[in-house]
């Protein structure tokens, strides 16, 4: 479950919103209109103001590491650190991970350099999948894939949410957003729209 | 001791070395000639007019001049770190996290080799103090100047990186580890070099002043031997001090990464 009270991300206004275990909020909106901040608002990877709470979490009264890594954050462009793939794994067998998404498990002991930005993008679902957060924020998590792929990540991610996850998704797909969400945010001109959807 | 008084003449000899050089310049079309003019007269003002302040604080010995003097020098100092970097920190902390380190360290350094190892009868004596701190300031300095702009154009860099360490739920330490590396390793490597290089490569300039002046070779060497450790160690301390403290201000408590707190990039 994730609670945002009066959540400020910056150059928006500010908002409340509840999302319960196993519910999907798809977030749209132009370009620049601040979908990221947003994301990297509940993140608390910029300057915010608001409380938010993941479960028994409240975020103010924890550190930001361990707020973190329960409420994780996979953005667009993906960063790596090290040569190899292994080096950017947390502990657990990313194994069933990573056939679920229909990628090689022998990719783990390949050069970062050598990997395809949908190959990318789909690791680094896996390694922020690994540590079971409780709350999952992506930005456009099939940005670079192609139609095969974008299904296995959404099985994925629907499949996690099944198991008691919530997750907060930023989308251009109209039809993505129809197939996950069961409720709809907008981000447009500064002003944060909540769109209550049935489910399914 | 004797050493060889030099006449004006003397140097104004010297100084035909550089019309030869402005000549060569308008020759081959490197347009040098004004910044060569003007960094001469500089040269030549500047060190004249140090050589009048420093024989009036020698003769006056008080403790307030040569803290007074020693101030001017770190405020110089702090001023050409802050002038080395591309990216500069905000606000204060652009000349004063520099600054403020190179006090820290080459007074530490400096007022123990007095205290300790040199031992004059005053221990704040201007003839020791300012020469001693001038050599410390002068080559830490370029350390710590190296080492934050390692810092700076690093974070900056690999700014994707970091947040997705951070992501993952690192902390600020942890997931700028590399860069704190990268920045202190390169804020060492030129004093490291400069001892490795030192009396082969090299003969360091205040031991063949020393010599020139009439000081045997074995007792310049033994002064320039600790000079070199004085440096290393106000280095080390002020590498560390900045690098940590750079750190500290991009990022905050909340481990978030602030690139904010950088001003943009210079045009080269």
């Amino acid at each position: 479950m994730l609670t945002l009270t009066q959540l400020v991300p910056r150059g928006l206004a500010p908002f409340d919103l509840t999302l319960q275990d196993g519910a999907c909020l798809t977030v749209s909106g132009p370009s620049g209109a601040g979908k990221t901040v947003l994301l990297r608002a509940i993140a608390d990877l910029d300057v915010n103001a608001g409380e938010a709470r993941a479960g028994s979490l409240i975020r103010s009264q924890i550190s930001a590491p361990v707020w973190r890594k329960n409420v994780a954050y996979v953005p667009a462009d993906t960063g790596w650190w090290a040569d190899h793939v292994h080096s950017h794994m947390p502990e657990g067998d990313p194994g069933p991970l990573l056939d679920a998404l229909d990628l090689d498990r022998a990719c783990l002991s390949w050069p970062v350099a050598q990997l395809s930005t949908g190959e990318r993008q789909r690791l680094a679902l896996v390694r922020a999948l690994l540590a079971e957060p409780e709350v999952l924020l992506l930005d456009e998590p099939t940005s670079a894939l192609d139609v095969d792929a974008t299904k296995a990540v959404e099985r994925l991610i629907t499949d996690y949410m099944s198991r008691g996850a919530t997750v907060v998704i930023v989308t251009h797909d109209d039809e993505q957003a129809q197939r996950l969400g069961d409720q709809h945010l907008r981000v447009d001109g500064g002003k944060v729209e909540i769109l209550s959807r049935e489910a399914g | 001791m004797t050493y060889i008084s030099l006449s004006v003449t003397d140097v104004a000899i010297g100084a035909i070395l550089i019309v030869a050089n402005g000549l060569l310049s308008f020759g081959l079309g490197l347009k040098l000639e004004r910044t060569l003019v003007i960094a001469t007269l500089r040269m030549v003002v500047q060190l004249t007019l140090v050589g009048y302040v420093l024989t009036a604080v020698f003769n006056v010995a008080s403790p307030w001049w040569t803290g007074a003097i020693a101030l001017v020098m770190i405020i110089f100092a702090g001023y050409e770190v802050a002038a080395r970097q591309d990216r500069r920190l905000k606000g204060v902390w652009s000349y004063g996290l520099g600054a403020t380190a190179m006090t820290f360290s080459s007074t530490l350094v400096t007022v123990l080799a007095l205290t300790t190892q040199i031992g004059p009868d005053l221990w704040y004596d201007p003839q020791y103090t300012i020469p001693l701190l001038g050599m410390i300031l002068g080559n830490s300095m370029t350390g710590i100047a190296l080492g934050l702009s390692t810092l700076t154009s690093g974070v900056a860099r690999d700014r994707v990186a970091i947040e997705a360490q951070l992501c993952l739920g690192a902390n600020r330490w942890q997931a700028c580890g590399q860069m704190i590396r990268a920045a202190i390793r390169t804020g060492m490597m030129p004093m490291i070099n400069a001892m490795a290089a030192a009396g082969l490569v090299s003969l360091p300039g205040m031991m063949t002043g020393q010599i020139l002046a009439g000081v045997p070779p074995t007792e310049a060497v033994r002064y320039q031997i600790l000079i070199m450790f004085l440096i290393v160690g106000a280095t080390g301390i002020g590498v560390l001090m900045t690098v940590f403290g750079g750190l500290a201000y991009l990022t905050d408590s909340r481990h978030r990464l602030r690139l904010d707190r950088l001003q943009p990039a210079r045009m080269g």
